[in-house]
C-alpha cells in the first residue's frame, strides 16, 4: 500500500487527465472504454503511465486496464502520427478496388499498414468496415468518413495534411 | 420560402454533403433565394449520393449524384422549382428503385429531419410507444410473438421467445441491450437507423424495456460509426426533455433509460456475449452458452439483447399490429428484410423487401449488375462469416431455412458483389486472415485454427501438396465448426469452403498459371 502512495506522489499530469476522466464517468470500472476513448482523444493515446491511475480510481486491478487497453484495436498505449488515415480492408471494399487503393496508398507513404512516418505527420492503419460498403473503397481521415476514394484523392488529401 | 433537403447521412457526407450543402447556400444567398436547407436522412440510394431533393406541388424531385461543383448549374436551371437537369431524377416517388421496395422499417429513410422529433411523430412515430404504455409486458410480448419477428443480426432466433424469457425472469433489474456492432462488411442498415431515423431505435428499445419490466438499456455502438454516435445521443437527449424516455414516459409509471457506449474496433464485440463484456468494461472475450443472456446478461441480469433492426422492426408491429408485419414474408421468415446491396454493385444501397427475394431480383433488377460491367461471379451472403454464392445459386429465395439448406446464411441481409476478376482462393485466405485477427482467443479452433488456415491455403495456392493440403483444410474448417465457442471460428469456414467448392479453378496452381 505504501509503495502505491509514492507513485501517486510523483503524479504526471497525465495521470490527472486520467483521473479527472475517470471522474466524469463516476468511477464505474463499466465504463472503461469510454474512459479510455475519452483519455486516447485528449492525450492522442494512452499512456502506460495513466494506467494505475485508472486501475486505481476504478478499484480494478493494473492487469485488468492494460488487458483492456492492449485488447481493442482502437487503443495505442505509444502516440500515433498528427494525422491517422485508415484504410478499409474488408470484403466490400476489396470488390470495388480496396486492394489497389492499399498498394498503391503504401507505396506513395512508403509506409506499410500500421506504420507512422519517419516525420510523426502520418500513420497508417487498417479498418474492417466503415458502413460505407455501396460506395467504396473507403477509408477514415482523422476520424472523418470518405467514400469513393482513388488514388489520386488520397494523394491530395496526404499532400492537404503535409501543408 | 422553397425546401432543400440534403442528406447528413454518413453515406452523403463520406462524398462531401456538407461541402454541397455550403455551396449550396453561398450560391442562394448571392442570388437572394429563398431557400430553406434541410438536412434530412438518406434514402438509401448510395450511387446517387449526394442526392439532393426540392419540395415542389408535385412531390419532390430529386437531384444526384450532386457535387459541390454541379451546385452553379444547378441554380443556373432552376432546380429549386424542380426544372430539368442533367442530375434530375424526376419525383423521388416515382423512381423504380424506390416504388418497387417494401419500406416498412425504413417507411421515413429520406423523408424527415433525423433529428426532430415533431417530423417523427408527424410521420407516425410514437405510435408503437403509445400502444405499448397502455399495454401488459405480457401483451407486448404476445404482439411481437404472433408476428413472427426473427433477430436481424442474423442468428434468426425468434425475438418473441427471447423477450418472454426475460420476461418470465425473476430479478430486481433486467436490462435490454442494442446490439449496433454493425461490423459485418457489406452492411449498413443499422448505420442508417442511427443515424436516419433514431427515434425509431429508440421507440423500439422502450417497448422492449416495458415488455420484461427493464428499466435500463445500452447501445453498443463501434466507434467505426462517429456520425451515428452524435446523432443516436442528441436523439437520446431529445427523447428525455420530450418525456418519451426518462422517468414516468409520458405521465405513466413507466420508466426507462438509455445510455450510449462505443465500441474499439473489435469485431469479435459483435458478438452478443463478448457485447455484454464489453459493455462491462472488460476484454471482449466471448462467454459460454449456457446461460444464454436473456437468463444472465449484462451484470449478471436478464438482459434482451437484439441487434438495431430487430429492434427498429417492433415500433411499427406495435403500431399497425402483428398480422401487418406477419403478412409479409415467405415460410417462418416472416416480415421485411432491409437488404444491402454493396461492392461491385452499379446501384448500391438499402433495398427493404420481404423474405422470398431472390438474389437475382436484388442484384439486377434493383443493383442494376456490377459497377464494373463486368459479369457477377460471386456473392458473399451475411457478410465475412457467410458463403461465396455462385451465379447457379443466386436464385434461391431469401429466406432463413432455404439459405441454411444450401450452407448459406443471410446473416444481416449485406450482399457484396464480386465480378469476374475477384481471386476467390484470396478470398477464402482472407476469412482466415480476419479471424486471426479479430479472434478473442478464447477458444483453441478460432484461435490457432484461423493462422493454421492462412498458411494451408498459401500451400495449396503455391501449388505444395494440393490435394493433401486441401484436404486438411476441410479437415480443420470442420474442426473450426464444431469445436468453436461462438460463430467467429464456427463460422469462417463457411466463406472458405464455399469458395474451395465452388471455385476450385481458384485453388489450382496450372489453372491459375494458365489464367495469368
Amino acid at each position: 500500500m505504501a509503495k502505491n502512495r509514492t507513485v501517486l506522489d510523483f503524479r504526471a499530469p497525465k495521470h490527472e487527465v486520467a483521473e479527472k476522466i475517470c471522474l466524469l464517468h463516476g468511477n464505474t470500472p463499466d465504463a472503461l472504454l469510454e474512459i479510455l476513448h475519452d483519455v486516447q482523444d485528449e492525450l492522442g493515446h494512452v499512456p502506460e503511465a495513466a494506467l494505475p491511475a485508472i486501475a486505481n480510481a476504478l478499484n480494478i486491478s493494473r492487469a485488468e486496464v492494460y488487458g483492456v487497453a492492449t485488447f481493442y484495436h482502437d487503443f495505442h498505449l505509444k502516440p500515433k502520427g498528427k494525422h491517422v488515415l485508415k484504410l478499409c480492408l474488408a470484403e466490400a471494399c476489396q470488390s470495388r478496388g480496396g486492394r489497389a487503393l492499399q498498394s498503391a496508398v503504401e507505396n506513395f507513404l512508403n509506409l506499410k499498414m500500421g506504420q507512422t512516418s519517419g516525420d510523426r505527420l502520418i500513420t497508417l492503419e487498417a479498418t474492417y468496415c466503415l458502413g460505407l460498403c455501396a460506395s467504396g473503397p473507403s477509408l477514415m481521415v482523422d476520424g472523418r468518413p470518405m467514400a469513393r476514394a482513388t488514388s489520386e484523392k488520397v494523394e491530395t488529401i496526404i499532400a492537404g495534411l503535409r501543408t | 420560402m422553397i425546401k432543400i433537403y440534403i442528406p447528413r447521412d454518413s453515406s452523403a457526407l463520406a462524398v462531401g454533403a456538407d461541402d454541397v450543402a455550403k455551396a449550396l447556400a453561398a450560391e442562394a444567398a448571392d442570388k437572394k433565394l429563398n431557400l430553406q436547407i434541410i438536412r434530412n436522412s438518406s434514402r438509401g440510394m448510395a450511387w446517387l449520393e449526394t442526392f439532393v431533393e426540392v419540395e415542389t406541388p408535385e412531390g419532390r424531385i430529386g437531384y444526384g449524384p450532386v457535387e459541390a461543383s454541379d451546385v452553379a448549374s444547378l441554380i443556373a436551371a432552376r432546380f429549386y422549382e424542380g426544372h430539368a437537369h442533367p442530375l434530375c431524377h424526376g419525383r423521388v416517388d416515382d423512381m423504380a428503385y424506390l416504388k418497387n421496395q417494401e419500406r416498412l422499417t425504413f417507411a421515413r429513410a429520406g423523408i424527415t429531419d433525423p433529428v426532430s422529433i415533431m417530423d417523427y411523430i408527424a410521420h407516425g412515430g410514437f405510435e408503437g410507444l403509445r400502444k405499448a404504455l397502455a399495454m401488459t409486458g405480457s401483451a407486448i410480448v404476445a404482439e411481437v410473438t404472433e408476428s413472427g419477428l426473427r433477430g436481424r443480426g442474423g442468428a434468426g432466433f425468434p425475438t418473441g421467445i427471447k423477450w418472454k424469457t426475460v420476461l418470465d425472469a425473476k430479478s430486481d433489474q433486467k436490462y435490454v441491450c442494442c446490439n449496433a456492432d454493425e461490423g459485418d462488411s457489406g452492411t449498413f442498415a443499422d448505420r442508417m437507423v442511427m443515424e436516419g431515423d433514431p427515434f425509431m431505435l429508440i421507440e423500439g428499445m422502450t417497448i422492449a424495456g416495458l415488455s420484461c419490466g427493464a428499466t435500463k438499456g445500452y447501445v453498443y455502438i463501434r466507434s467505426e460509426y462517429p456520425d451515428a454516435i452524435t446523432t443516436l445521443k442528441q436523439a437520446i437527449r431529445i427523447a428525455t426533455d420530450a418525456k418519451w424516455l426518462g422517468q414516468n414516459i409520458q405521465s405513466t409509471e413507466h420508466c426507462f433509460v438509455l445510455e450510449v457506449r462505443r465500441g474499439a474496433g473489435s469485431y469479435i464485440c459483435g458478438e452478443e456475449t463478448a457485447m455484454l463484456e464489453s459493455l462491462e468494461g472488460k476484454r471482449g472475450m466471448v462467454r459460454a452458452k449456457p446461460p444464454i443472456p436473456a437468463v444472465v446478461g449484462l451484470f449478471g441480469k436478464p438482459t434482451i439483447i437484439n441487434n438495431v433492426l430487430s429492434l427498429a422492426a417492433i415500433p411499427y408491429i406495435l403500431a399497425k399490429g402483428a398480422a401487418a408485419y406477419k403478412n409479409y414474408g415467405m415460410g417462418r421468415s416472416r416480415g421485411t428484410l432491409p437488404f444491402q446491396l454493396a461492392g461491385n454493385i452499379k446501384q448500391g444501397g438499402l433495398v427493404e423487401k420481404a423474405f422470398g427475394i431472390t438474389l437475382r431480383t436484388l442484384i439486377n433488377d434493383f443493383g442494376g449488375g456490377t459497377a464494373s460491367g463486368r459479369p457477377v461471379r460471386a456473392v458473399q451472403v451475411g457478410g465475412p462469416l457467410g458463403s461465396y454464392l455462385p451465379d447457379s445459386q443466386l436464385d434461391l429465395p431469401m429466406d432463413y431455412e432455404t439459405m441454411a439448406s444450401n450452407a448459406a446464411m443471410i446473416g444481416h441481409g449485406g450482399l457484396v458483389v464480386f465480378d469476374e476478376t475477384v481471386d476467390m482462393a484470396a478470398q477464402a485466405r482472407f476469412a482466415m486472415e480476419f479471424c486471426a485477427v479479430e479472434s478473442c482467443g478464447k477458444c483453441t479452433p478460432c484461435r490457432i485454427g484461423s493462422l493454421r488456415g492462412v498458411e494451408t491455403i498459401d500451400k495449396i495456392v503455391a501449388g505444395e501438396n494440393r490435394d493433401a493440403n486441401l484436404a486438411l483444410l476441410e479437415d480443420l474448417c470442420q474442426t473450426m465448426t464444431d469445436g468453436s465457442l461462438c460463430a467467429m471460428g464456427g463460422l469462417t469456414p463457411m466463406p472458405v469452403m464455399s469458395a474451395v467448392k465452388h471455385f476450385p479453378e481458384d485453388f489450382d496452381t496450372p489453372i491459375r498459371i494458365a489464367a495469368e
